[in-house]
């Protein structure tokens, strides 16, 4: 057997089950989605290309801009916290909710809690801790991890989750009928909402003009975590800011039709502080928690772009290779395209172990195409591919490319190779004693070899 | 260093690689109107699009007593200032209307009668703003949510809508009923809040 690189492994051991879940799901509704990016609008790309400035222009003043966020958020009376690391934030965290005596709370999805494993932190430490979004409490009672950014449980069936369902004791009885599964979680997850006594919840954007925190949920889950509870905490990455309101609108614009084809998600909230003194629901106290966690690093690195990233999943959906290996098959949190980049930078002591993402991709370009804030996600995965060999980090199971290398930088072996392959035409190859040749050709046929034929034909049009 | 002063140092060290700062882009915000969507009035324009994403609009009392007889919706909440405009008329009519809201009978309520503050045409998206919210719950935890309002507080974009923002320090924009495709990829409506979400104009 031969070795395969890990994400190469773990594509090839995927059950059918879960394959043909990531496959289908990834690719439903990609007419919606299409259509709403593409029609309606008189230049829609001049849209995401304005949206690609806009979050450049801010990431090149980030200070600034977080200066101004901290001073907004503080004059609407939310009280701003700052975290270098993920162990800083847990700790903050843990402490707003010791000090206040806090023991049960509901969390809306957060992918920044999912990078430093908040919510298992917060369980040892006592804390009941419940994922309100349908997709992340079912990752929750599975004791699982998301493997898509906006559909967490893009890998599971409905049989599954009944299963799970029946087994947690969340129902009787084994229904695998998704509106029944959805309206036994509604029933289960009211309760412990009226019962919280805290909300967590990440952060789409901050406007650092008006301090506005704005949360998307389809499912009114961050606005039913927030309606009772006392206490509201936002963990937000410092790459999350936005310089105006007015650009919220732009931005919610291309997150809606990006990650579900609506043209706004259902639940768009716009929050400024603790709730108005006449409003009995809502938080009283409010906090932000900045979060950094390697992100200047990835600011600092030459493929800073990929923090412009809104975190929609557009690139997931249309990526092959993510839809063959699963969300999964990332390792970290992200998967997909922007995990490929993202997660070898963001977990930089990792970057040796991640060095394969960036290769598992045939630069086909299609999440450039559909990225609302057309972040070059291929030449982003090129200069990362340089970096890693630049550091001189083999991937494990990567093929060998050497021999390829010496041919290509060789214009006379490589004219003597290109007329000399044509024997290849005669020989039986698939049977050459060349593992990695072997395992590629089980699986395909090659053409015919005109190898230096194009060479041939030049030359003869410049003596004619 | 506090983690607020590092933070900060490492974005600064980060940016000094950062030869050529991007300046920020002036742009019109009408760029980002979406037009088919926008086509008709304000009110037209509002009702297509709110029903486009699942919500219903409600032309006369008579109408809304009957959707909500339809959907076995006896019970619920209205907001005290709305009685004179809805909840009494409801209440004529065989409903059970209360104007409190008690959390610990968030069960007893099938229906939530609030104010909406607006809404925008564009999107088709209610506008809950706290201050005239009476109670967030009461248009959260029954399963029929009727947002009450005036055609006058229609806004024809989402650009407009935000322009418009006012000193309240919550706004909500309901687009629909509360929704998830988690499952298979499904559309099942009404998860946490509101399965039917409806709008009707005083």
């Amino acid at each position: 057997m031969i070795d395969h690189q890990l994400i190469d492994t773990y594509a090839r051991e995927i059950s059918d089950e879960k394959q043909t879940s990531v496959i289908t799901g990834s690719a439903a509704s990609t007419d919606k989605r299409y259509t709403i990016l593409f029609k309606d609008y008189e230049d829609p790309d001049a849209l995401r290309k304005l949206a690609g400035k806009i979050k450049d222009h801010t990431l090149h003043h980030l200070d600034r801009y977080v200066e101004q966020a901290e001073a907004s958020l503080q004059r609407n009376g939310v009280q701003v916290h700052f975290a270098d690391t993920g162990d800083d934030a847990k700790a903050t965290i843990l402490s707003i909710l010791q000090e206040r005596g806090i023991s049960k709370l509901t969390k809306s999805k957060s992918m920044a809690a999912e990078e430093i494993h908040l919510n298992p932190f917060l369980i040892e430490n006592g804390i009941e801790c419940l994922e309100s979004d349908l997709g992340e409490f079912i990752i929750q009672l599975d004791d699982d991890v998301p493997s898509h950014i906006v559909r967490p449980i893009i890998h599971k069936n409905r049989r599954e989750i009944a299963r799970t369902f029946q087994r947690e004791g969340i129902a009787a009885d084994y229904n695998d009928d998704p509106a029944t599964i959805t309206h036994r979680a509604r029933a289960f997850l009211r309760d412990k909402y009226m019962q919280a006594e805290a909300v967590i919840t990440g952060g789409n954007f901050i406007s650092a003009e008006s301090g506005r925190l704005v949360l998307v949920t389809n499912e009114g889950n961050s606005r039913f975590g927030m309606a009772p509870s006392k206490v509201h905490i936002a963990l937000v990455g410092i790459e999350k800011i936005v310089p105006t309101d007015r650009d919220l609108g732009l931005f919610l614009n291309l997150l809606g039709r990006s990650a579900t084809g609506q043209q706004l998600t259902v639940y768009t909230e716009f929050i400024t502080g603790p709730k108005d003194d006449s409003q009995p629901s809502g938080p009283e106290e409010m906090h932000v928690v900045f979060l950094n966690n390697g992100r200047t690093d990835v600011l600092e690195s030459n493929c800073r772009e990929i923090l412009r990233c809104i975190r929609c999943s557009a690139c997931q959906n249309v990526c092959p290779v993510y839809r063959q290996a699963s969300g999964h098959a990332y390792r970290t949190t992200y998967g997909g395209p922007v995990g490929a980049v993202l997660s070898p930078l963001l977990f930089g002591d990792q970057f040796p172990e991640l060095a394969d993402l960036p290769k598992a991709s045939s630069l086909c370009g299609a999440c450039n195409e559909v990225c609302p804030v057309d972040i070059p996600i291929p030449d982003l995965l090129l200069r990362l591919r340089d970096k890693a060999k630049r550091e001189h980090i083999h991937s494990p199971g990567a093929p060998p490319m050497s021999p390829f290398a010496t041919l290509a930088t060789s214009p006379s072996l490589w004219r003597t190779a290109m007329t000399m392959s044509k024997a290849m035409n005669h020989l039986p190859i698939q049977v050459a004693p060349v593992k990695p040749l072997q395992e590629w050709l089980g699986q395909r046929t090659l053409p015919e070899w005109h190898g230096g034929d194009f060479r041939k034909w030049m030359k003869n049009r410049n003596n004619s | 260093m506090s983690s607020r002063d590092t933070i900060l140092s490492k974005i600064r060290s980060a940016l000094d690689g950062v030869k050529e700062k991007s300046a920020y882009p002036d742009y019109d915000a009408s760029v980002f109107h979406s037009r088919p969507r926008l086509e008709g009035t304000p009110r037209e324009a509002f009702d297509r699009n709110f029903i486009a994403a699942g919500g219903e609009v409600m032309p006369d009392l008579a109408a809304l007593a009957a959707f909500l007889q339809q959907g076995g919706h006896t019970r619920g909440y209205c907001d005290p200032a709305l009685m004179d405009s809805v909840g009494l008329a409801l209440a004529a009519a065989g409903f059970t209307v209360e104007t409190s809201y008690e959390r610990s009978r968030y069960e007893d309520y099938q229906f939530g009668i609030t104010r909406a503050s607006g809404a925008i045409a564009e999107s088709g998206s209610l506008i809950l703003d706290d201050a005239l919210t009476s109670d967030r719950l009461a248009a959260l935890s029954p399963w029929v949510h009727v947002a009450v309002l005036r055609e006058s507080e229609i806004h024809r974009t989402i650009p407009d809508a935000i322009a418009a923002f006012g000193p309240s320090r919550n706004i909500l924009w309901a687009t629909g009923p509360s929704k998830t495709a988690d499952v298979e990829g499904i559309l099942i409506e009404g998860v946490h809040g509101p399965g039917e979400q409806v709008a009707f104009f005083i």
